[in-house]
Order: C-alpha cells, then structure tokens, then sequence
C-alpha cells in the first residue's frame, strides 16, 4: 500500500531531508522502494526530495554544490553530502515520545534485551533532551500477567496455538477455545491477546486479565490468509450493525460509567443524571451493568431490556424474603 | 508546499555548518538563492526563516562577524548540531519500528518517528536492513492514547517547567474549581492520565486526573519557574490515590452451583447440604456498598448469608433498581 499524498510543510520536508541524506549517506547504496518505506513516502516524493538535496547550490565564496547523489535502476546512492552527512540531533519531544513509548514496551514485557540496550543508546544519544522522558511514566495493569505475558509472546514467537480458558465477565462464563495468535496488544492500559478464535472463527481479542489459564499446543498455528487485525487507532470496541442499541440515565455519582465504556451520545440532562445510547452485541452484559449501578441506572431502551432488569431484581429480592 | 523555501533552508544550513566563522545577513544573502532584492522583505524573510530553524531544533548561534565591525553574525556549530555515532543491530531496528508507532496522537507519533529516523541515519555501517538480516519485530504491541484535550499543554508544561491553570471538575459532581498547579509530572495509570505537582491553592502536593480537566489549561509563568522537589515521584502519589482497598471483611454466600464461576474461584466453595444445587462460598470484601452492587450483577443467582451489613445494602440495590 502507498502511503496517501499529502501537504507537507517546507519545516516538515527539511526535517526528512536533513534525516534522508545521512540515512543514504551512511549507507553506500540504499534501494529507492525500501528508502521510500522507511521514510513513509510514495517513490514519486522520494525522488523530489533527492533532486531538491541535489539542486543546493552555494553561490559564494565560489560557486558549488556541496551535495552530489544519483539514483538509477531503483538504487540511491550519495558520494558527496558535506556537512550534512550527520543527523540533526533530537529535539526533546523526539528524544521523549521515543524513550516513553520503549519504556512502555518494556512495561508491557516485550523481550526485554533488544528494548534495553536500545533504551541506553538513545539516553546517551539524546543527553539533555530526553530529559522530560522520565517525568513522564506508563503504568501497565497485569495482574499476574508477566507469566502469561510471556507465554504467550513465545507462542507467538514460535507460531503455535494456544488454548486458553477464558472467563466472560458479561455472561458470567467460563469458556474453552483455541486460539493462533496474531499479536498482543496493550491498549488503555490493559494487555489483550489478538487471535483468530477458532470457536468464533473471527478475530478477537483477548484481556489477559480474563485468562485463567494458556497452555501452548505442539500445533502450528494458522491464522487464516484473509484475517484482518483490528485497527486499534480507530478504537478496540467498534459497534457491529447487528448491534442493539440501549438507553441509560446515570446519576450523578455514576457518571464515570461514560467515561469508562464506549457511548454513541451523551445528553446532559437538567437533574445532573446523564443520557447515554451505547451499542451492544449482548444485552445480558448491559443487564448486569444495570443491576450493579441500582437506584442510580434507569433503561429508557428497548424495553424488553428494561422489563427484563425489573424481572431480575424482583427475582433476586424475592430470594430474601 | 514551497519548493524553493525548504531548498533555501536547506541551503543556509549547509553553508553555516561548513563555515567556522559568524556569517552576516549579507553574507548568507549573496551564497543562497532565494532571497529578494528589497531590503526589508529581505529581513522580513531572513526573519522568518531563522525562527524556522530554531523551531526544527537546529543550533543556530549568533556571534560578532568579526573584530573591526559589530555585525551580527550566524553559525552553527557541527557539535551542537550532531547527533553523536550509534550503531543499531537488527533487532533494535525492529524494536524502534514498534515504538514509533507507540503514540496514536498524530504530532507525537510523528516526533517518535522522527527521532526513529535520525537514530537510523545516524548508525554508520547502515543498520543491518541492507543485507536481509532484519529481525521479526516483538509480538507486543501496546498502544497510547491521549485524547484528554489538556494533554499537549500539560506535555508543554512539564517539558519547559512551567505553572498552569485549569478548571478541574471533582468525580461525579459538575461543580468546577479553577486550580494552580507547578507540575512535577504526567503519569499513565492503566489507560488513565494524571497530572501531578504542587497545588498552589492548597498548598500541598495534588493529584488531578486529565480527564476531569474541563476548558484549556493555561500556561502561566515563564520556563523554568517550576522547581520539582529532590525526591518527587508523581508514580506514588498516583498509587497512593487509587490504592485498591483491602479485603478486610468476610461474607457468606448462597450461590448457584455452574454459576457465579467468578465468586466460586475466588472464594471457599462447599456445597450447601440443606439446598440441592446451591453451594455456599466464603469470600473477602472490602466495601458492602460496591461489593453489593457486584453482587447485583448476578441477580438470582447469589444470596447474602452474612453478613448484615451487605445484606441490607444488596436488597436496598435491587429495591432502588425496582424505583
């Protein structure tokens, strides 16, 4: 896939060039496909900016131009690219994204070796400008999850299935089901297994905080050609069309509900209780959700929802009679 | 897009990394193109392209062009400017691949990638990609949001140690207080963001989550003007501020056997002799009111045995959820 045209800026374009050249510089020939890849760029614009390096012309003392390169049959090469052969150093929002984000792999038990040294490079890369980095920190909730963590990595690694029991809080169910993994995810703080379900014959994900146990089959694993990894940065719970869409008002008190589930609106309503539609695949788990909340949730919608958390609760209170 | 700008940036940063003395105005004027003729639109662009290349991170110095006249002058100094040698192995490449794309904000996505870059066209002998020998990137892949609005200038405060102001809204209630705050640092607590430091209207160190800042946070004295104490550690304040509660209390349950799979693997389970197809499961608690409302969640499932307290808070639930 190439990546979309758009606008760069002349600041953003000197940045890639002042990165580009020494990338080719250090190398003594780089191919024009993988640079143009490295660089997120289409072929089209990497071959723009070479010829913009190449068209520097210094007019004084003498006029020069200090930066030569050719590009020819896919492959660039620079035999001459003065005194900008060396990268820019990094700026402090660079040096820190960066640091923040290997620390947080490392957080989350990514195979530690590879990730530390590389953290030690850049701290002594960086000097001053990774300073912020460390006032700024990733916790990861994993309860009891290094282990699992772990295990499941070398699955991964080793591309075996896995069969785990798994607890589904919405339906208060154990469940058993194999599962060939594609990635593990650390999303919202939580760790989650990405597979294709061979129960669901879906991709789905996995919170590891819901595993009770993982055992690695001495089975390959085969995650079907067409199966598409969830685009996270669109958000991991995206509503299906088959979804049912459900009502509720909160109380004051329980606002935090919206905040922690995903909602299609949220209403302000003149009492200080919030109006709130979300989507569902399984309206047992809204049920639930209700019935914890008490005097503080209402249903508005559907209905059979509504009579079905009122059958509930008159059930249950009628067992205390 | 202009073409002839970034050649021209390009351009006076070649020249004043290769040149050791201070270079004038005029004497950038006569070795780079680009530039027009009429003096103020001259300065006026000179000016512009100055703060350009501040604003990228390039050091630019200013200095007298020589002894006899007070001509200010412009160099870079290749030091400053450098980022020193590195050498990457095959598996740190694939590492950095992962972390750049950590960030799912699009400007701090792109400054990691940014610095992926340097750091790869900083390693001499190319970074092992050229000969097939790339290494499988980690199976982990944690993601990082930040779509709290106060998060930016809060980066910018901690970063350049600067003051804010905010409105900060109390869990659950809508009444809103305006707060001062001398950040010490931001922190990521299972997908939540907070802000820690010392509050200036309390006088003491304050803990505020990002997402009950309401409105924009101000930014409101000049870089520097905040002194983080020897010892601060925004990690602990966070965790002192929502440690888990202990389970000090102890209840008895009725619940349904090949139900409640949860309350049967975390307590004592025995079967309940005097009602078939009931167990009864001893389990730790430590608040009756929210414990109720977990409790809830299984409707006929469970009954409270014992003891009184959440018993009485389970059936004050279910009559507030009947109205």
């Amino acid at each position: 896939m190439s990546p979309q045209p758009r606008m760069v800026t002349s600041a953003e374009r000197l940045r890639r060039l002042l990165a580009l050249v020494p990338y080719v510089a250090s190398r003594k020939v780089v191919g024009l496909a993988e640079t143009a890849e490295t660089f997120g760029m289409s072929e089209r614009e990497l071959i723009d900016d070479l010829n913009l390096a190449w068209c520097v012309e210094l007019r004084a003392p003498e006029p020069y131009c200090p930066i030569d390169l050719s590009y020819e049959d896919g492959e660039i090469s620079i035999s001459q690219a003065e005194s900008i052969a060396r990268p820019l150093r990094l700026a402090a929002d660079e040096a820190s994204t960066l640091l923040i984000a290997l620390r947080m792999l490392a957080e989350a038990g990514a195979d530690g070796d590879a990730v530390a040294r590389l953290i030690a490079k850049i701290e002594g890369a960086a000097g001053a400008a990774g300073a912020v980095s460390s006032q700024i920190s990733i916790q990861i909730d994993r309860p009891n999850a290094r282990g699992l963590t772990a295990t499941l990595d070398a699955a991964l690694a080793a591309g075996k299935r896995v069969h785990l029991r798994y607890y589904v809080e919405g339906r208060d169910e154990d469940t058993e089901r194999d599962v060939d993994p594609m990635r593990i995810l650390v999303v919202d703080g939580r760790t989650y297994l990405e597979g294709w379900c061979r129960r669901a014959e879906g991709v789905r994900l996995f919170r590891l905080d819901k595993v009770l146990k993982a055992d690695v089959l001495d089975v390959p694993a085969s995650v079907p050609a067409d199966a598409e990894p969830i685009d996270v940065d669109a958000g991991l719970f995206r509503a299906r069309p088959s979804d049912e869409l459900a009502v509720l008002e909160l109380a004051p008190d329980v606002h935090w509900f919206a905040e922690r589930y995903p909602c299609e609106s949220i209403t302000e309503l003149d009492d200080g209780w919030l109006r709130i539609a979300l989507r569902t695949p399984d309206t047992a788990w809204v049920r639930r959700q209700v019935l914890r909340l008490g005097e503080d949730a209402r249903v508005v919608a559907p209905a059979a929802l509504a009579a079905e958390v009122h059958d509930t609760a008159a059930a249950t209170l009628a067992l205390y009679d | 897009m202009s073409k002839r700008r970034t050649e021209r940036l390009l351009s006076i940063v070649v020249l004043l990394l290769s040149s050791r003395r201070y270079l004038t105005a005029e004497q950038i004027r006569t070795a780079v193109s680009g530039y027009p003729d009429e003096q103020e639109a001259f300065k006026r662009m000179f000016e512009r392209d100055k703060e350009e290349l501040r604003d990228l991170g390039i050091p630019l110095e200013t200095g007298r062009a020589s002894q006899s006249d007070d001509d200010l002058g412009y160099r870079i100094s290749r030091q400053d400017y450098e980022l020193p040698e590195i050498h990457l192995e095959p598996d740190e490449v694939a590492v950095l691949g992962i972390a750049s794309r950590v960030w799912q904000s699009a400007e701090l996505a792109g400054a990691a990638a940014g610095a992926a870059l340097k750091l790869r066209a900083a390693s001499r002998d190319g970074d092992g990609d050229g000969d097939g020998a790339t290494s499988a990137p980690p199976g982990i892949q944690p993601k990082l949001s930040t779509q709290e609005p106060a998060f930016g200038p809060l980066w910018e405060a901690v970063r350049d140690r600067r003051p804010v102001t905010f409105d900060h809204r109390t869990g659950g209630r809508s009444a809103v207080t305006k707060r001062t705050l001398e950040p010490w640092g931001v922190v990521n607590r299972r997908g939540r963001w907070y802000v820690g430091g010392h509050d200036r209207d309390r006088d003491a160190p304050r803990v505020f989550r990002l997402s009950r800042i309401t409105g924009p946070v101000k930014l409101v004295g000049p870089p520097g003007s905040v002194k983080v104490p020897e010892g601060a550690d925004v990690r602990e304040m966070v965790k002192d501020w929502d440690k888990p509660r202990t389970r000090d209390r102890a209840a008895v349950l009725r619940v349904r056997t090949g139900a409640g799979s949860a309350l049967h693997r975390w307590g004592q389970v025995t079967p309940d002799a005097a009602h078939p197809g009931w167990d009864l499961v001893s389990i730790a608690y430590s608040d009756p009111e929210s414990y109720a409302g977990y409790l809830a969640s299984f409707g006929p499932d469970v009954i409270v045995i014992d003891p009184p307290e959440l018993r009485e808070a389970i059936i004050r639930r279910l009559k507030g959820t009947l109205g």
